[in-house]
């Protein structure tokens, strides 16, 4: 199609320079592992699903503050689970408690807090945001929902990890 | 005492402060009321009303403009009338008034037209719109101009009089203003270096842990900022009101200077939920604030035997007699000591925060407001109108206007608190957050209504005792005719100053203990958080999920 032989060398000169140009990023971005800021939730831990079970009874949940809601929502565990938690935020501070346990704690936007607890009793936790976080501050909350285990059942339930995949407000 | 007598000059330059400062609390109190009402569900939606909004009004207008600008006024008469010598200079006091005032206007703007609904401690990325930052930088400027002031007086009385005794009264006061440049350190760096460039767009990104970090090295000395001028009238002033002296002047000495040395190397204690600080420095922080059981301790202590001297002295016999030999009817006295009663609750409560990992039980729930009101907005704030009853009418001439009004103000407000304070702790134990507009929750619990309704009783009480005090004052000034006979009361000590080691009077080395301390306890902290918390939080506006970038 293209009949100068300068155009064909401008072209493909191009395309050989912009391959270049993506060499040189992934070799940068992989090789050396430079890596850009990222949205919080492709870091790990917050890159895993919410709620894992690490080991039998014990589980790790992950969770994200944010304007203004928390992700997860809601935490489904069997009864006698021990829960680590860790948490950050997306965007301002924001407070993590989790009523009627000792799991009081901030979330700091770039910093990761955790803190563990053990679900023995039953029933919903209510968890509160007790950090103003703007406009819908009061209206923050989530739920952990800890089940009874089925009589005669030895263990923790089988894994039921509820992967949340979270997606980035900026995406 | 009163060799010199105080100046036209210096009496208008200290009732101006007073006056900013009521009309600070005026609006602070309504929005207060505003809160427990919008929290108990007794407020519909108003357009005009934003709980936020309000509640960064109060926490701004009540914890840091009526407090600064009392504690200049009582604290410049104090060291003025117990050195009997005029202020250093009446223009810097008047600079210092202008900037101050400069401050608060615009905050004030920024927080009117909506731009700074950050509340008090503006934790970033929160962000506010720079006057916010500018009129918070001037507010401080100002004081330490006012400080300044009333240290050189000090200096110039020092020199005057070489190898004499500082009088109580300037010694309380001399550690209220140095306490206050220690602690304004970190928050004069926080906002300079990170908050106000980062508001005016100069850097998109900023550090929200290193922020708060410096923040609450300025937070808890803050709260000595206020309590303290409070001690200087307990310990120089109610005895004289009561009819008695200071039970031990020496004492009293050393818990002014224990307060100033274990006051800010312990600000972790507000920071034992945060992530970035290791365990380990929590704890030392835990430990240093209970050092400071021991000067509150003393002075419990201390103003409860010169009380008991007073009662005696009035006639009181037995074990308790003497308690109603006090007088009571005063209302300088009444207030006084109503606040000094508020405080033991206050105090006992702030254990409750200080104890590690109690604290998670009590942390950012509606306990700590329900504390915070019997300290700085009880013991400290009472305490202030108790001195105003007599204060305004020496410093304008006129007598005060309705003795009455002023009785029933210092106990209704003592009433109100307290029934506030037990529905705001009792619920904070049931999980209420704090900082928030529990009214309009979606998931307000039903557990919670009889507490939230207790502090809306409890809270109107105090408006209502707040509204009588303005009232009061504003009588006083514009329309009593009466002339003013009173004196500023000044305390004898049974045990005198003259037992009082003299090492109590080297500034310098307490101002490098208190140094060395500070480098001890926060230089670990600093390096943790600078190690673990990156610069790269954007702004966000309290009404917008969505980043400044
Ligand atoms: C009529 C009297 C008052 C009432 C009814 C009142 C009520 C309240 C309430 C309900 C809160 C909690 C709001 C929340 O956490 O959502 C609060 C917070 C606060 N109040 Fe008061 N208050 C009064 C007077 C005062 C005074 C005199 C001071 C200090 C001198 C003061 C200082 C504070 C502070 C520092 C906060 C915390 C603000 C924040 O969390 O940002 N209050 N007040
Ligand atoms: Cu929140
Ligand atoms: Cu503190």
């Amino acid at each position: 199609m293209v009949q100068d032989p300068f155009e064909r060398v401008a072209i493909f000169g191009a395309g050989l320079l912009m391959t270049a140009f993506f060499l040189a990023i992934v070799v940068g971005a992989f090789g050396l592992g430079i890596r850009v800021p990222t949205c919080v939730t492709d870091i790990p831990p917050f890159d895993q699903p919410a709620v894992v079970e690490v080991a039998p009874g014990q589980y790790v949940v992950n969770v994200v503050a944010q304007m203004w809601l928390f992700n997860p929502r809601e935490i489904r565990i069997p009864a006698g689970s021990l829960v680590t938690f860790n948490l950050t935020s997306k965007d301002v501070q924001h407070g993590f408690k989790i009523l009627n346990t000792n799991v009081n704690m901030m979330a700091v936007p770039g910093v990761v807090n955790r803190a563990q607890a053990r679900f023995d009793q039953p029933g919903e936790y209510l968890i509160v945001c007790h950090e103003y976080c703007g406009l819908g501050h009061h209206a923050m909350s989530a739920r952990i929902i800890v089940e009874p285990r089925a009589a005669g059942d030895q263990g923790p339930d089988p894994a039921r990890a509820v992967a949340s995949a979270l997606a980035c407000w900026a995406r | 005492m009163g060799a010199m007598a105080i100046s036209e000059g210096e009496k208008r330059l200290l009732r101006w402060h007073l006056y900013i400062a009521y009309i600070a609390i005026a609006v602070g109190i309504l929005f207060g009321l505003l809160q427990v009402l919008s929290r108990a569900r007794l407020l519909p939606p108003m357009p005009w009303y934003d709980y936020y909004q309000g509640l960064t009004f109060h926490g701004v207008l009540n914890a840091l403009v009526w407090t600064t600008f009392n504690i200049v006024a009582l604290l410049a008469l104090a060291v003025r009338a117990s050195l009997s010598r005029p202020l250093y200079s009446l223009s810097l006091g008047w600079t210092g008034f202008g900037l101050m005032t400069i401050g608060v206007a615009a905050a004030g703007y920024a927080i009117l037209t909506r731009q700074a609904n950050v509340l008090y401690t503006f934790y970033p990325p929160l962000m506010a719109h720079p006057a916010f930052y500018l009129g918070a930088t001037l507010l401080i400027v100002g004081s330490w101009v006012a400080g300044a002031n009333v240290i050189l007086t000090y200096v110039a009385w020092r020199r005057e009089n070489p190898g004499q005794r500082t009088p109580l009264m300037t010694f309380g006061s001399i550690v209220v203003f140095v306490l206050w440049y220690i602690a304004t350190l970190g928050v004069a760096i926080e906002v300079l270096f990170l908050l106000l460039p980062w508001s005016l767009g100069l850097v998109k990104q900023t550090n929200p842990m290193l922020a708060r970090t410096l923040f609450w090295y300025f937070g808890h000395p803050l709260v000595y900022f206020w309590l303290l001028p409070a001690y200087v009238a307990w310990y120089t002033m109610v005895p004289r009101l009561a009819g008695g002296k200071l039970y031990s002047d020496p004492m009293a000495r050393l818990a002014f200077l224990m307060l100033l040395l274990f006051s800010t190397p312990i600000g972790v204690h507000h920071q034992y939920t945060d992530p970035a600080i290791g365990q380990e420095w929590k704890l030392v922080h835990a430990f240093g604030t209970f050092i400071v059981t021991i000067p509150s301790l003393l002075t419990a202590f201390n103003l409860m035997a010169s009380l008991e001297y007073a009662g005696r002295q009035r006639g009181g016999r037995g074990l308790i007699d003497w308690i109603f030999r006090l007088p009571w009817g005063e209302p300088a006295f009444a207030g006084a000591t109503l606040s000094m009663i508020a405080f033991a609750f206050g105090g006992i409560s702030g254990i409750v925060n200080a104890s590690y990992n109690v604290n998670l039980v009590v942390h950012n729930t509606s306990w700590v407001p329900g504390h915070l009101h019997l300290t700085v907005g009880t013991a400290v704030t009472l305490t202030f109108m108790a001195m105003a009853t007599w204060m305004v009418p020496y410093l304008t001439g006129r007598a005060l206007w309705s003795r009455k009004v002023a009785l029933a103000n210092m106990y209704v407000w003592f009433v109100g608190v307290m029934i506030f304070a037990v529905g705001m702790m009792r619920g904070g134990l049931e999980g209420e957050p704090r900082r928030t507009n529990l009214g309009f929750s979606p998931y307000l619990l039903p557990e919670w209504m009889p507490f939230l309704v207790m502090a809306a009783i409890g809270g109107t009480l105090m408006f209502i005792a707040g509204v009588l005090f303005l009232l009061n004052m504003a009588m006083t000034i514009w329309f009593s005719r009466q002339p003013a006979q009173v004196e500023v009361p000044i305390s004898d000590a049974l045990h005198t100053a003259a037992d009082a080691p003299l090492a109590f009077e080297r500034w310098r080395v307490w101002l490098a203990v208190a140094a060395v301390l500070i480098v001890i306890s926060y230089t670990p902290v600093l390096t943790q958080v600078l190690q673990t918390s990156p610069f790269s939080a954007y702004g966000f506006l309290p009404s917008n999920p969505a980043p400044i970038r």
